[in-house]
């Protein structure tokens, strides 16, 4: 194991006169769920092993706002949208990381509108660049042999096709990746989109996360990546309620690599 | 009396064409009513979104079985089309077979005719076994009841009956058969007729003939009554599709300026309103019935197929909720057609019924249960958007009625006092980083 995470903050480099190369928007999920947390950390050690220059807004970031827009609470969408841009733009930010698809969707498609110009990207993205430029390089062979499949996050994928970018990374671990029957643009949502993360669902003959954890089960996995925190929420809870937990990890994308790569 | 024929026949197409084009006027009308949006951009883009999915079928193949079955029903209907060229010019100027001139190239022409009929007969019968036979499970939703259900077999049954007449006409011709250029499938219909006397072929010829004509225009006009209209609007519907990524929502401007107000600390909080805004309608948040709603999302109400594509992919109706996408548009077709109807009863003028989209056609329930994943959006094979209809009733929950369920109101109350959807401070966002 390595030594202690280094997460600079924006303020204080700002105060040293630096302008860091990435923000890292740690989302709501990211700084504040025990399971996303795990996420948070395994990015920044990705970030830290590939010698990233970045930074966080720490307390003074926000909450974007999506989830108020997808429940149709546009004004307060826009007021943590405004408040957030002028920060950001306070900062001169240019270039965004996210660990969270509904942030980097609602960032990037939504912000602009607001006067919030900036080139956001995905974690998967931001990996699958730094293995390709090679400031990554990746040696484990923890996954090898594994059977892995991919859960594509609606925002992420239908939402703003991106369907590559985790795969290739997958692919460079060695495992054998397996796809559901539906996936990519015909994937199943994990069912907490829309706001329905924070609210009991409608009633019906069954949860939608459960029905999604069947999809992964028919491909026999050891392992159900997912990259979005609330999907591995999701799909989590699916596991368990197939009793499957002892058998089949669900692990994001960044949480692979910083576990193959034993950082 | 020679001319007999030749005007009842102009008397039937200008009733025909009359009928459909009044109908047009009212549906143009009733698209109308939505709110104004701006979609006169990227008319490359758009364009070319309108060959490739509505000309081209791209998005119709993605189910194999149905979209080929649909292609040649598809190129069916355009190809023969020519033919009811030929028969107005006949039927107007009293020739037969006016075409039939132009030698080899008809005989061609009418074999591909001839083909394409045998082969939409087949397709056509094929949808109706799938429908009617193995019941696929998405022609058999709650919503699909009554009219819904027997449109699309009125559709099949006259789609049998049209091209059966064609190969009638063309085996009972007696001229055509003897010139044995182009009769390929009516050749083998022809020997069926041969026991009858000249003069009962003659008329079953004609009958025929004028069947099929008076068919085509009975077709044109139940057009506007049923689902079948998407073969018209398709093509406007998908140049009018979003071109933008499917995760961005629409920004409301009327709520920016009230929020950029707010935030403005220089901003007077008891100066009355600037004059130029008094004369502006008050704004109302969301949309709650159908003229709330934008003209591209009416138009996509028309343009609804109602093949349930977007419902069978759809999480919240894959787990037995209530919510089904097709639904969403074929509720706000039926109410658009209700407030049009009203308008017409009522001289050009909307008269309060007491009745709205939101609650008497499309309940909460159904509106809390989608999880914005796009499935419907990406599904249907002519760009038609439920989402964009759930999110802006959602929005007149929320901003008008604050009648969202009570989990959601908590989790916006948190955003509003610690900056996250869960009840914790701020100041502690960052603790993550030593635990």
């Amino acid at each position: 194991m390595s030594d202690e995470l280094k997460v600079p903050i924006m303020a204080d480099l700002m105060a040293e006169g630096k302008k860091p190369e990435v923000l890292f928007w740690v989302g709501s999920a990211g700084s504040f769920d025990d399971r996303a947390k795990k996420i948070t950390k395994a990015f920044v050690k990705i970030l830290n092993k590939a010698e990233v220059d970045f930074a966080v807004l720490g307390t003074e970031e926000s909450c974007t706002g999506d989830v108020a827009k997808r429940a149709g609470n546009e004004f307060l969408f826009q007021m943590q949208a405004l408040m957030n841009i002028e920060v950001l733009n306070a900062y001169g930010v240019k270039k965004i990381v996210t660990c969270d698809p509904h942030s980097f969707n609602c960032l990037k498609n939504e912000y602009p509108e607001l006067g919030g110009n900036y080139d956001v990207v995905h974690h998967t993205q931001f990996i699958q660049e730094l293995i390709k430029s090679g400031r990554l390089k990746l040696k484990g062979n923890l996954y090898k042999g594994k059977r892995i499949t991919f859960h594509d996050p609606c925002y992420l994928g239908r939402a703003n096709n991106e369907y590559n970018a985790p795969r290739e990374i997958l692919k460079s671990t060695n495992a054998s990746i397996v796809e559901m029957n539906r996936h990519k643009r015909n994937a199943l949502c994990c069912g907490a989109g829309g706001a329905q993360m924070f609210k009991e669902p409608e009633k019906g003959d069954k949860d939608i996360n459960v029905l999604r954890t069947e999809d992964a089960l028919q491909t026999n996995p050891n392992i159900i990546a997912t990259g979005c925190p609330y999907c591995n929420t999701m799909m989590t809870d699916g596991v368990k309620a197939k009793e499957k937990e002892s058998e089949i990890s669900v692990l994001d994308i960044a949480e692979l690599i910083a576990n193959s790569e034993e950082l | 009396m020679n001319y007999l024929p030749n005007i009842i026949f102009a008397i039937l197409l200008i009733f025909g064409i009359g009928y459909f084009t009044k109908n047009v006027k009212k549906l143009i009308r009733n698209i109308k009513l939505g709110q104004d949006v701006d979609v006169s951009n990227n008319k490359k883009e758009r364009f070319k979104n309108m060959m490739r999915i509505a000309f081209g079928q791209s998005k119709m193949v993605r189910r194999p079985i149905a979209g080929m079955l649909h292609a040649i029903v598809y190129v069916g209907f355009i190809v023969i089309n020519i033919e009811v060229l030929e028969i107005i010019i006949d039927g107007l100027l009293g020739t037969h077979r006016a075409f039939s001139g132009i030698g080899v190239t008809y005989g061609v022409l009418i074999g591909i005719f001839e083909i394409l009929a045998i082969l939409v007969l087949v397709s056509v019968t094929l949808f109706w076994i799938r429908r009617n036979v193995i019941k696929i499970r998405r022609f058999w939703n709650k919503e699909m009841t009554s009219w819904p259900k027997n449109d699309a077999n009125y559709i099949l049954y006259f789609e049998m009956v049209l091209m059966t007449l064609f190969l009638i006409m063309n085996a009972t011709d007696v001229a055509f058969q003897s010139m044995n250029n182009g009769n390929v499938i009516s050749q083998f219909i022809a020997p069926w007729f041969s026991n009858l006397p000249e003069a009962t072929l003659h008329i079953v010829e004609r009958s025929a003939w004028w069947l099929h004509i008076v068919g085509i225009l009975i077709f044109l006009n139940y057009l506007y009554f049923s689902k079948h209209l998407h073969i018209l609007l398709a093509f406007p519907n998908t140049y009018y599709g979003s071109l933008k990524p499917k995760g961005q929502f629409n920004n409301l401007e009327s709520v920016t300026k009230e929020v950029k107000l707010m935030m403005d600390p220089n901003a007077d909080p008891f100066a009355a309103p600037a004059d130029d805004t008094n004369d502006e309608m008050p704004a109302k948040f969301g949309a709650s019935d159908v003229q709330d709603l934008n003209w591209v999302q009416l138009l996509n109400a028309y343009t609804c197929t109602e093949c349930g594509r977007c419902t069978s992919s759809c999480p919240a109706n894959l787990t037995g909720k209530k919510l089904s996408p097709r639904k969403i548009m074929m509720d706000t077709r039926d109410r658009l057609e209700e407030v049009g109807k009203n308008i017409d009863a009522n001289k050009g003028e909307f008269k309060d019924d007491g009745k709205q989209l939101l609650g008497d056609y499309i309940t909460h329930e159904e509106l809390w249960a989608c999880t914005t994943c796009n499935a419907c959006v990406e599904e249907c094979p002519v760009s038609i958007n439920p989402l964009s209809i759930i999110l802006d009733m959602r929005r007149y929950l929320v901003m008008e009625q604050s009648a969202a369920p009570t989990e959601l109101n908590n989790m916006m109350s948190n955003i509003e006092n610690n900056g996250a959807p869960w009840p914790y401070n701020q100041m502690d966002r960052l603790n993550w980083k030593n635990e």
